[in-house]
């Protein structure tokens, strides 16, 4: 078998069709979770199956694909399935996000802000935010569709009566337009003001639950919290190492078994842009230098 | 709306409440008026229809014929015609369900405060800080210590979860309590305290309740007024008192004459 014998972007046409009626409604229903027809992909679950075949109902050829994982361009997940989309669909890949025209991502939204020719695609691991505490679904599609989302706030709760603060620092539910609560997929909460009044088409797929759902350009999304616990969007209180920002999210990275540790931009792409402009950071210097 | 119009309105009508399960019956052609403040016993034995009845009242079950008339706030409407967001709100609000397993009404891995909480949150209180006062308070109503409040309820004894499951459900302040077997599964020491919750909270709020219960002794204590169910028909209804002193239906005769004496 060649690569010819597949069709553009692995998927078949008609299933293309049905991924996109898909988007399509949950695009008319900002937040409302759409189940389709889910394909068995050529990876395992939990590898982005979801976000592959959203991805690949959108791509034309003249797009220009970036995949991110945990805002890196250079890890195993990305890699993967940026090489898939070469294979497959022989479009342009690119690392930087504003030559990018689709974006699909794991667990980050990009520094940069996007553009209305952009569109971002998330992989969703479980896309019901109230299932940890509703186990079965007809009760949690009852939910929203009445409407009742008092038990969200007791998750929210716990989590306070507990650590004093809430804890809940990634897959922080959000309000879409004041009506359904929506689960941001396993970004952190740093992440979750980005969402709202984005100029970029924000879909989210879930392969191993086979929901889609999405957020307009330009949707109203509200972190959900407490009038006497506000919503605070948290991060590692320093500056990156390599480049200096100091607006940017941050991995902590262990050095040494002697207490060493950097802290580094999560977004590869932002921080090597801002290094080749010339910011350098505390240990950038000697980075550069190895 | 004036003392005198709320005493001319029953909060609850029953007409001639019907459900079958195939071709047996669970209950039939029942109906009765509870008024405000009153607390209304079912007692019989079991398959009886006393729960089937009690399920058909909350919204729990469909029933096949009848109609359950509620005196909302916004006046009295047939609740078995309403849309199920309605129905499900009034649940939330006016009514309350206190479930004999005390874990088919808790969420177990929910701490006390969280559990006593969820009630508060789902009719729209935003604020953590008044949440907790008001869920410490109705702890301390229901004689659980403050300082389990962070506890969940799987660290709680039989009696403990029983008596935070009511106050999960009265901390709204509702107006009509369901109340299925609520000292079933206790030993007799701890219903007995728990029965004398039950009374205060019941005349301090100036709850309506409907409790369904096979333990004459409950009923003795809570109940006004008492209906004697068997094979889904209600054979007798009275006073508490005058059925259980004075029972005229072979059945309830047999009932009362079978309680133990110790």
């Amino acid at each position: 078998m060649t690569d010819q014998a597949y069709n553009f972007a692995y998927l078949d046409e008609q299933t293309k069709r049905m991924i996109r009626r898909a988007i399509l409604k949950g695009v008319a229903v900002p937040g409302y979770q759409v189940p389709f027809a889910s394909r068995e992909m050529p990876m395992p679950y939990g590898w982005g199956t979801g976000g592959v075949q959203v991805t690949a109902a959108c791509l034309t050829p003249d797009d220009v694909l970036k995949v991110i994982d945990q805002g890196a361009d250079d890890t195993t997940n990305a890699v993967s399935i940026r090489k898939f989309f070469q294979r497959t669909a022989d479009v342009a890949v690119t690392e930087a996000t504003a030559e990018a025209t689709m974006i699909q991502t794991r667990h980050r939204i990009p520094e940069q802000a996007l553009t209305e020719d952009q569109i971002l695609v998330y992989q969703v691991p479980i896309p019901e935010p109230l299932r940890f505490l509703e186990p079965r679904e007809t009760e949690t599609r009852k939910m929203h569709s009445l409407e009742e989302y008092g038990l969200m706030h007791v998750k929210l709760y716990e989590d306070i009566a507990r650590h004093g603060s809430i804890a809940t620092a990634y897959a922080y539910p959000v309000k879409v337009e004041g009506r359904y609560v929506m689960d941001p997929s396993p970004i952190p909460k740093f992440d979750n003001p980005k969402l709202s009044d984005c100029a970029a088409l924000q879909l989210f797929g879930a392969g191993r639950e086979q929901r889609i759902y999405a957020l307009p350009p330009y949707t109203q999304v509200v972190s959900l919290d407490f009038d006497d616990h506000p919503f605070t969007a948290s991060k590692a209180p320093h500056d990156c190492d390599l480049c200096g920002a100091s607006e940017s999210y941050l991995d902590e990275v262990i050095m040494d078994d002697a207490g060493g540790r950097m802290f580094v931009c999560s977004d590869t792409d932002f921080c090597a842009s801002r290094r080749a402009e010339g910011h350098v950071g505390r240990l950038g210097a000697a980075e550069a230098g190895k | 709306m004036s003392r005198m119009e709320t005493l001319t309105t029953p909060l609850l009508q029953v007409e001639h409440l019907t459900k079958r399960y195939g071709t047996r019956i669970g209950c039939a052609d029942v109906s009765f008026d509870l008024w405000p403040g009153e607390v209304l016993g079912i007692v019989g034995e079991s398959g009886s229809g006393k729960s089937t009845l009690l399920s058909c009242l909350a919204g729990h079950l469909t029933p096949d014929q009848g109609r359950v008339i509620f005196d909302t706030r916004d006046g009295p409407r047939d609740v078995l015609a309403m849309g199920e967001p309605e129905r499900r709100r009034l649940s939330r609000s006016d009514w309350a369900f206190v479930h004999q397993n005390p874990r088919d009404g808790l969420r177990m891995g929910v701490t006390a405060g969280g559990n006593v909480g969820e009630r508060l949150m789902a009719v729209g209180a935003r604020h953590y800080g008044d949440i907790r006062a008001k869920a410490t308070d109705w702890l301390g109503r229901v004689e659980i210590a403050a300082e389990r409040i962070d506890d969940r309820p799987s660290a709680f004894s039989g009696g403990m979860q029983q008596r935070l499951q009511i106050a999960r459900n009265l901390v709204t302040g509702p107006r009509l309590v369901f109340m299925d077997e609520p000292t079933g599964g206790l030993d007799v020491s701890v219903q007995a305290r728990l029965l004398d919750l039950l009374r205060g909270l019941v005349r301090e709020m100036g709850l309506s309740a409907i409790i369904v219960t096979h333990d004459l002794a409950v009923v003795r204590l809570l109940a006004d007024r008492l209906m004697v169910m068997k094979g889904g028909h209600v054979v007798e209804s009275g006073l508490t008192d005058q059925v259980l002193d004075d029972p005229q239906h072979a059945y309830t005769q047999l009932l009362v004459s079978s309680v133990l004496q110790v």
